[in-house]
């Protein structure tokens, strides 16, 4: 493969939904072109409803788009089998997606039983992503996901989207539900995880501050349109007010936390 | 105290094994029949919302059709089936009992598993049903991986709710010749054996409630993800199969089976003539409180191997007759009809149980009615009571053409309960029976027919087809042939509706006294 290639790619990418029956069709995701490189890490940023649950969805072919082409290691994703195209990409759901009748061992290992992997196989992988995603194997393998703690799932659902040794992890929204400690946590683990497994890692998010922290670049959707990418430097030079707003936030957030947080040194 | 020694007990409680394991076989081949129509369809429907609606109201129409008219309407159309499949295969097979029933209850149980199928289903979040596919399922893994296992509770709901049905339903199953609990229901109420009412519907009842209860624990285990609830009620559901179905695989002989319609006299008389086959050693089982056109029909087709009709009957509902004809006539007529359909006329039994006009002594005295033509005037005032079927009978239209009759008005009952009724003045007259006990009990009377508008009703013993040359059922049913008349009759019928004893004794009493005095006077 040639070196610049990049891994995942969005060439004038559109879709809207509805639009039959007289109804009119809403606008979803409208010429988008982006380049994700391999090992990188993209977080997608914007409003809801501003496409970038959508912009996901195509990539794994939940969704086809109307017009324009995606490429995946260079090949157009129309023409592959869609359902061992997901099984080859790791998907973390918003609020985690587990399958409520399946233990935490069932549900890590739902893709590699669907590859055709043997039985002990499947429990070495389980055991060492357990391991991986920091949850004891012994006390949580045969649990149900209602016994888990938010984060637990969240954590049993990042290792079910690394079960099957994926190079592309997509991640709608991971830590969106989780209290402000756990989902800390939970992003700076992943992120060691994202670094020393070698994966390229596309994350949805609304929050700014969190791509800040964990993304090598950011993208901005707005109404269907990437309206910026770059890193967080790239950004703050972007003249788009639409941008500078969604930066603004956390500098205010920073700002006032300065202010009202007591100094450690005053205790 | 005097309730529970009451050997009606002992007597219902000898029939349980049979009647609970053929309700219990009966009821489970129709619900698992429903089951593999109604989940396949289901799931067909699920994601075809015309579809889905045609299915759901179908169903739900099939629903409101009562049970009983579902059941009988299977019979006619599987004898259809089965004379067309004679004629282009060669093979037939029996339309009786157990195959119309389970098809009219597989239908009855389909609604509530199609219902919650598509429930459950659709009760899968769309956010879990993306999870399926984004983790690499095919739609039918995601179906049986993910959305079948979910939907469970809701579909065991509905194979719950289904099965309390078709139970209760298979009661009526009876009269189209499925022995079922609701043999005692049938049996009960002509003979007015409360005991054998309460039984039947107390067993029903208890049978459906345990096996709720056991799929509950399935359920429930489902519901919760407890794998011991689910083992414990799916334990229960085997060994209750297991213990109804047992008694079922030992005794496989051949029996003669006696049918009996739905009323008293029927029922002393196929208690008489099992007693009769059981003395000459010949094994035999009666198939009781079946309905007045499906016995004929069984006969014809062996199903049945003998039972007692009523020349008058035959002649009008099975031949389509509607002359009034001399006795004798009727019955040479008869002969032929029936040898067309191979079907032997044994013999006369000996009495009539002919349909009669009857009033309470003190009406009649009353008004000065001694015959049906002094009911000419008077009728547009005075009201008549029926049981279910003559009023739709030729023999009706011939009477009030005769005579020429318009009553006030008409009302169908329970014909037991026409007799109290009529001396309770309810009612002024009442279609009754010549040959019922009742008649002497409430002190009515039977108006004359002048006109010879209502034709003969002898009790005739007839074979089945396969039973034409077989002389040990001849020899054992001979010595009943001409020997019981109207007198013994009405006394038997007397003591087996609603005095305490039970129709084995009254049958058994009517044979000591048929023995006892001269052969009936013909």
């Amino acid at each position: 493969m040639n070196v610049a290639t990049p891994l995942i790619a969005f060439e004038q990418v559109g879709k809207h939904f509805g639009g039959h029956r007289g109804d009119r069709p809403v606008l979803a995701v409208a010429d988008v072109s982006l380049n994700i490189a391999s090992g990188e890490f993209l977080a997608i940023v914007g409003a809801s409803g501003s496409g970038k649950t959508t912009l996901l969805r195509l990539a794994n072919r939940l969704l086809v788009p109307d017009h324009g082409t995606i490429r995946i290691e260079g090949v157009d994703i129309s023409t592959a089998d869609p359902v061992a195209l997901r099984r080859r990409i790791g998907t973390v759901f918003q609020n985690g997606g587990l399958f409520p009748h399946m233990t935490v061992a069932g549900n890590i290992g739902i893709t590699p039983r669907l590859l055709g992997w043997n039985q002990h196989d499947i429990a070495v992988r389980v055991e060492e992503l357990m391991t991986l995603v920091q949850l004891d194997p012994g006390a949580h393998r045969d649990r149900f996901p209602h016994e888990l703690s938010g984060g637990q799932r969240q954590r049993v659902g990042v290792a079910r989207a690394l079960a099957a040794r994926p190079h592309i992890v997509l991640m709608d929204e991971p830590f969106g539900a989780l209290d402000p400690l756990t989902r800390d946590a939970l992003g700076k683990d992943y992120h060691s995880l994202h670094r020393d497994l070698g994966l390229t890692t596309v994350m949805i998010t609304h929050d700014m501050a969190e791509a800040i922290m964990l993304a090598d670049r950011i993208a901005v959707m707005s109404e269907g349109r990437l309206i910026a990418q770059g890193s967080a430097t790239d950004l703050a030079r972007s003249g788009s007010g639409e941008v500078q707003a969604l930066l603004q936030t956390p500098r205010r957030q920073a700002a006032q936390l300065q202010q009202l947080l007591p100094q450690d040194d005053n205790s | 105290m005097s309730l529970w020694s009451d050997p009606r007990w002992r007597d219902a409680l000898a029939h349980l094994p049979d009647y609970l394991g053929n309700h219990v076989r009966v009821s489970l081949a129709a619900l698992v029949l429903g089951l593999l129509l109604s989940l396949p369809m289901a799931l067909l429907a699920q994601h075809r919302p015309i579809l889905r609606n045609i299915l759901l109201n179908v169903a739900s129409v099939v629903q409101t059709v009562p049970g009983l008219a579902l059941l009988a309407l299977f019979y006619p159309l599987l004898l259809a089936l089965s004379a067309l499949s004679e004629r282009w295969f060669g093979l037939g097979f029996s339309a009786f009992g157990f195959l119309p029933s389970v098809l009219a209850l597989a239908l009855y149980s389909m609604l509530p598993v199609l219902r919650n199928t598509i429930t459950g289903l659709q009760g899968v979040s769309a956010a879990l049903r993306e999870a399926a596919q984004g983790v690499g399922m095919t739609p039918r893994q995601s179906l049986t991986m993910v959305e079948l296992p979910l939907a469970l509770p809701v579909i065991m709901a509905g194979i719950r709710t289904a099965a309390v049905w078709v139970i209760g339903t298979a009661t009526l199953s009876t009269p189209i010749g499925q022995t079922s609990l609701g043999n005692y229901i049938f049996a009960g109420l002509q003979t007015q054996n409360w005991i054998f009412v309460l039984f039947g519907c107390v067993a029903a009842a208890i049978l459906a409630l345990v096996v709720d209860q056991v799929l509950a624990q399935i359920e429930h285990g489902l519901r919760h993800r407890n794998r011991k609830r689910v083992a414990a009620g799916a334990i229960g559901t085997l060994l209750l199969i297991a213990a109804t179905l047992a008694p079922a695989v030992s005794p496989a002989r051949r029996a003669y089976v006696i049918g009996a319609k739905t009323f008293t006299e029927q029922y002393v008389l196929v208690a008489l003539m099992a007693q009769r086959l059981q003395a000459a050693q010949l094994p035999v089982t009666q198939r009781s409180g079946l309905g007045s056109n499906v016995i004929f029909e069984a006969l014809a087709s062996n199903d049945i191997d003998v039972y007692v009709d009523y020349s008058g009957t035959l002649w009008a509902n099975q031949f389509r007759r509607s002359d009034v004809v001399p006795r004798s006539q009727i019955l040479d007529g008869l002969r032929t009809e029936l040898a067309k359909r191979k079907v032997t006329l044994l013999g006369q039994l000996g009495f009539e149980n002919a349909y009669a006009l009857v009033m309470s002594r003190r009406r009649a005295a009353e008004l000065g009615v001694h015959s049906i033509a002094d009911l000419a005037a008077l009728a547009p005032r005075l009201t008549i009571a029926g049981d279910y079927e003559f009023f739709s009978r030729p023999e009706w239209a011939a009477i009030l053409h005769a005579y020429g009759l318009a009553f006030a008005g008409q009302r169908q009952m329970q014909s037991n309960f026409m007799y109290p009724a009529v001396a309770a003045a309810d009612v002024d007259v009442i279609v009754g029976y010549t040959s019922d006990g009742l008649i002497a009990k409430y002190d009515l009377v039977v108006l004359e027919d002048p006109k010879h508008a209502i034709p003969p009703y002898d009790a005739v013993v007839l074979l089945a087809p396969k039973r034409e040359k077989d002389t040990a059922l001849r020899e054992a049913l001979a010595p009943l042939i001409g020997r019981i008349d109207i007198a013994a009759m009405r006394e038997a019928n007397l003591r087996a509706s609603g005095n305490g004893e039970s129709v084995d004794a009254a049958a058994s009493w009517l044979w000591t006294t048929i023995n006892a005095g001269a052969p009936a006077a013909r």
